[in-house]
């Protein structure tokens, strides 16, 4: 049975295109097989991040207008077998699809795939409810500054008001010589002030930046931010284990400020 | 050292921190400054039928406090009402 996970954040520009493309990508290396769904309608990004823009024939209004079957709208990844990507329309906005449609779109998808990942657009509207309507479980994005965090408050309780079973907190874009010099929140201040548990952090790193230039995601190479996500995907598919995902941290977070100390 | 600290100014980590607390108590709580003022005057009338207290340095405010359950934190009113005289005004 899949597992449908929504990444969220409530505010923009955080990286939840980065971190879907990022996660979905490590879950496939690790020979899950797995769906992207870009849920952003009007704004289509996951696509580039992938660097699969070339190939969309059909997108996921498509889809839901009965315009093509799914299997004609899903984009194989040509490095990883069991990865595929369900493509945003970019010409059309939120309202082309509700909810129901969405539940019923992930209906059919669940039992083909382990992981069904949900890219979610920024803010609380149409978009927000589509991408969380059919979500089993959530991961959810910030960054170690005021707006974000508040953000992911806000999100924190509309997803705990919509039943999601689970939401985990990715603090993505952490600076560990700023969080040392006092001048960062530290991940332990975010997940103090957010009272949810954290599946992983990712640190600035140029890595990312250069990766999604390329439209390659950097998970499991060996940049920091590519062992960061790498560990995030163990995290996720270990959850049956309650234990290993403190220690795997631990062990992450020692090396990462020993690096930077 | 102690005497560079007294002059430092306060992180902006922990500066951030501190602002966002106060931020998200009112976001969690939804409830506006002038509801708050509500309330507390509406305590002060019904405390004042029984003791006489210090309304002006009465204060009010919505905070977090864990649970009893162990289940994350409550929301929780707290009411600092100074009593002037406790015998009951007659």
């Amino acid at each position: 049975m899949s597992e449908v996970i929504v990444i969220t954040s409530g505010k923009g520009g955080v990286g939840k295109t980065t971190t879907t493309a990022n996660v979905g990508t490590g879950l496939a290396k690790m020979d899950q097989k797995v769906v992207l769904i870009d849920t952003d309608i009007g704004l289509r990004n996951l696509d580039v991040v992938m660097g699969l823009e070339n190939r969309i024939v059909y997108n996921l209004v498509d889809v839901v207008e009965g315009n093509c079957r799914i299997k004609q709208a899903l984009i194989k990844d040509k490095r990883y077998p069991n990865l595929y990507l369900l493509p945003s329309a970019q010409t059309r906005d939120k309202t082309a699809v509700n909810p129901e449609q969405m539940i019923k779109l992930i209906e059919e998808l669940k039992g083909e795939f382990d992981y069904i990942l949900l890219d979610c657009p920024a803010g609380i509207e149409q978009g927000f409810k589509n991408a969380i309507a059919a979500a089993d479980r959530a991961l959810i994005v910030t960054t170690p500054e005021v707006s974000a965090i508040r953000d992911a408050d806000r999100i924190i309780g509309l997803l705990e008001a919509n039943d999601i079973r689970r939401s985990d907190l990715i603090v993505n874009r952490i600076r560990m010589d700023m969080v040392e010099s006092g001048n960062m929140m530290s991940m332990d201040d975010v997940v103090e002030i957010l009272a949810i548990d954290m599946i992983g952090a990712v640190p600035d790193d140029e890595s990312v930046v250069i990766a999604t230039n390329q439209g390659e995601p950097c998970v499991g190479d060996s940049s920091l931010a590519g062992q960061a996500y790498m560990n995030i995907c163990r995290r996720v598919m270990g959850e049956e284990v309650p234990f290993l995902e403190l220690k795997v941290k631990s062990g992450f977070f020692g090396k990462l400020k020993k690096l930077f100390t | 050292m102690a005497f560079m600290d007294f002059f430092r100014k306060k992180n902006s980590g922990e500066v951030a921190k501190d602002r966002l607390k106060l931020l998200l108590i009112s976001d969690r709580a939804n409830c506006s400054p002038e509801i708050m003022e509500a309330i507390k005057n509406d305590i002060i009338k019904v405390i004042t039928k029984y003791m006489e207290i210090d309304s002006e340095g009465l204060d009010i405010q919505i905070t977090q406090t864990e649970s009893e359950g162990g289940h994350g934190s409550v929301p929780v009113l707290c009411a600092n009402i100074p009593v002037k005289d406790m015998r009951t005004r007659s």
